[in-house]
């Protein structure tokens, strides 16, 4: 058992937000994803006020031990994941963690007294990868508006508050302390990399969004070095994320300071990649403290 | 849920959670194609139509760091041997990731999930009154039909088949019909019909029988959007395999989003298709298939 903001895990394996609906893997695979369910807590994909489409395919490029992705935050809006996703997602064996975006206070606040209320919820991840529309300025690119926001909403949930950290900044920390000191309950990096695709017939950018963001074992390193700064900077405990494949990448991100690790784009390759994770990581600890 | 036995027809199959390894039995050439064989222990049999994501055990991650994801590949044949079911996939070396399948060895590894997405539904489903099936096939398009078509003929529903191929080397699959059934057609005009398969299908449709009938069909883009608009035009019910860029095969990544009909949002094609009938996509050139 690991805790986490007051939460009992089963493990310390968790999934990226955006990368494992459970509703469609449930369509795909049935009660077995129940029965066998990968994670030991369960993060939503982003949810935003209103509804959004997503972007315009072309969504995905193949890289070098990697995946650009495109995907622009699909999403049925508050009220529709309340009323349709949240009913389904209570169903999972694990506890529930809702991931949201707004575009100015008054959206995340609308949202987390959405969400933060509902007793299917344990924590709220917060999305800050947009512009606050006042200010212009990306939430999680700037440490006076990553800590404004956090003491904007603290006070109206009693639920845990993660902060999503973005890694297109020279240096993460001064966010991720500014987030600490703010009110966050936690931290959770990296998101995904700005990156770029191009049509090798056209000669143009691939993707229907022009730019994406670049995950799996390609930004490990990356990763790895942003989750030991911001542990060596906050006293919150931190989910670390970003190419994770195996126990070992776990192990290292655990060691990095990590309290939690979540999966992503492994997941995309094995639907059942965290239950592996997660028993190759008990091996690894086993192995280091024994 | 059916785990084990064969399915109804045109029944969704839900597949084990997580991915398995299996062995490789076969790899044979089939014209420019090739096709190889799985013996999967643990899956149910799956519907035509549904498909599954393949990666190598050895040797995927390649010189250049590619192949990193599994590929989607639609199920060509499915049969219960002792030991599993035996998958046929039908293949063409375009890229890293088919290129490492086409060298695949009896003896190797393939790591698969599912049976995945929507398959193929009965012609009385598709259509009211439909009583038989209109096939049409492009390229490694025919994979999914040869598997429909024997389940169709096992239900005793008639099929007629029309493949169409590009030239000598990108044809192939034949040999997972039975050939005295089909009509062909070819750009390069090698075999069968000089021109396109969808020549064939109006003529077909200019028969005062087509309109009992549903059309399926799996190609290249251009292709199936033909089919799709001359269906419309026709107002003859159509089902169309197809495919776009995917990373999972099982709802995760919302990769693979292409358009619905009216303007009103995408779908995803892994759990909403690959499968879809004409009427509920707004055009079949999808973005960025072929990749």
């Amino acid at each position: 058992m690991v805790e986490f903001c007051n939460i009992e895990l089963r493990h310390p394996v968790i999934n990226g937000s955006g990368t494992f609906d459970a509703i469609a893997a449930r369509r795909a695979f049935g009660d077995a994803l129940l029965d066998e369910f990968p994670f030991s807590a369960f993060v939503s994909k982003t949810i935003t006020p209103e509804p959004r489409a997503g972007n315009p395919p072309p969504r995905l490029w193949e890289t070098p031990s990697g995946l650009i992705n495109s995907i622009g935050l699909p999403n049925k809006g508050l009220d529709g994941f309340l009323e349709h996703d949240l009913p389904q997602l209570s169903e999972l064996p694990v506890p529930l963690i809702v991931s949201v975006m707004g575009t100015s206070h008054e959206e995340f606040s609308r949202l987390v007294d959405g969400v933060g209320g509902r007793d299917e919820v344990a924590a709220l991840e917060l999305n800050v990868s947009c512009p606050n529309v006042k200010s212009g300025l990306i939430v999680g690119e700037s440490p006076e508006e990553a800590n404004s926001l956090l003491r904007a909403i603290k006070p109206l949930t009693d639920k845990p508050l993660i902060v999503k950290l973005t890694p297109n900044i020279a240096d993460p920390v001064p966010v991720a302390v500014a987030a600490a000191e703010g009110g966050a309950d936690a931290v959770s990096l990296i998101n995904t990399l700005r990156a770029v695709a191009f049509d090798p017939e056209k000669g143009d950018r691939w993707l229907g969004g022009g730019t994406g963001g670049l995950s799996g074992p390609a930004v490990r390193a990356v990763a790895l070095a942003q989750v030991h700064a911001v542990a060596e900077a906050v006293s919150v405990p931190i989910v670390a994320m970003g190419g994770v494949t195996t126990g070992r990448d776990a192990a290292e991100m655990l060691r990095a300071g990590a309290r939690l690790v979540a999966v992503g784009t492994e997941s995309f390759r094995d639907p059942a990649a965290g239950s592996r994770i997660a028993a190759e990581l008990g091996g690894e600890l086993s192995a280091i403290s024994g | 849920m059916k785990t084990g036995a064969a399915s109804g027809l045109g029944e969704r199959v839900v597949a084990p959670f997580g991915r398995r390894l299996c062995e490789v039995t076969r790899n044979v050439p089939s014209g420019g194609y090739r096709i190889f064989s799985a013996l999967d222990p643990a899956g149910p049999e799956p519907s035509a139509g549904q498909f599954y994501m393949l990666a190598a055990d050895s040797g995927w991650g390649g010189d250049q760091g590619r192949p990193y994801l599994a590929r989607a590949f639609s199920v060509a044949d499915a049969e219960p041997e002792s030991g599993g079911v035996r998958l046929d996939f039908l293949v063409q070396a375009v890229g890293p990731g088919t290129s490492r399948l086409a060298a695949l060895e009896p003896g190797e590894g393939l790591w698969i999930h599912g049976p995945l997405g929507r398959p193929f539904a009965a012609p009385g489903e598709v259509a009211d009154g439909a009583a038989g099936a209109i096939l049409v096939g492009g390229g490694i398009g025919v994979a999914p039909l040869a598997l429909w078509r024997r389940r169709l003929q096992r239900a005793g529903i008639p099929a007629r088949v029309l493949l169409g191929f590009r030239d000598q080397a990108n044809s192939g699959g034949l040999d997972l019909f039975d050939c005295s059934e089909i009509r062909l057609a070819s750009e390069d005009g090698h075999t069968g019909h000089r021109g396109y398969v969808t020549d064939l299908l109006g003529v077909l449709m200019e028969g005062d029988d087509a309109g009992s009938g549903a059309v399926y069909a799996c190609g290249p883009p251009a292709m199936l959007e033909a089919v799709r608009v001359m269906c419309a035009d026709r107002g003859v019910a159509c089902e169309l395999a197809l495919e776009a860029p995917m990373a999972c095969g099982f709802g995760a990544c919302f990769g693979c989003a292409i358009p619905i009909a009216g303007g009103d949002g995408y779908m995803r094609l892994c759990v909403d298709g690959p499968v879809v009938r004409g009427d509920e996509i707004e055009t079949a050139l999808v973005p960025g298939s072929g990749h």
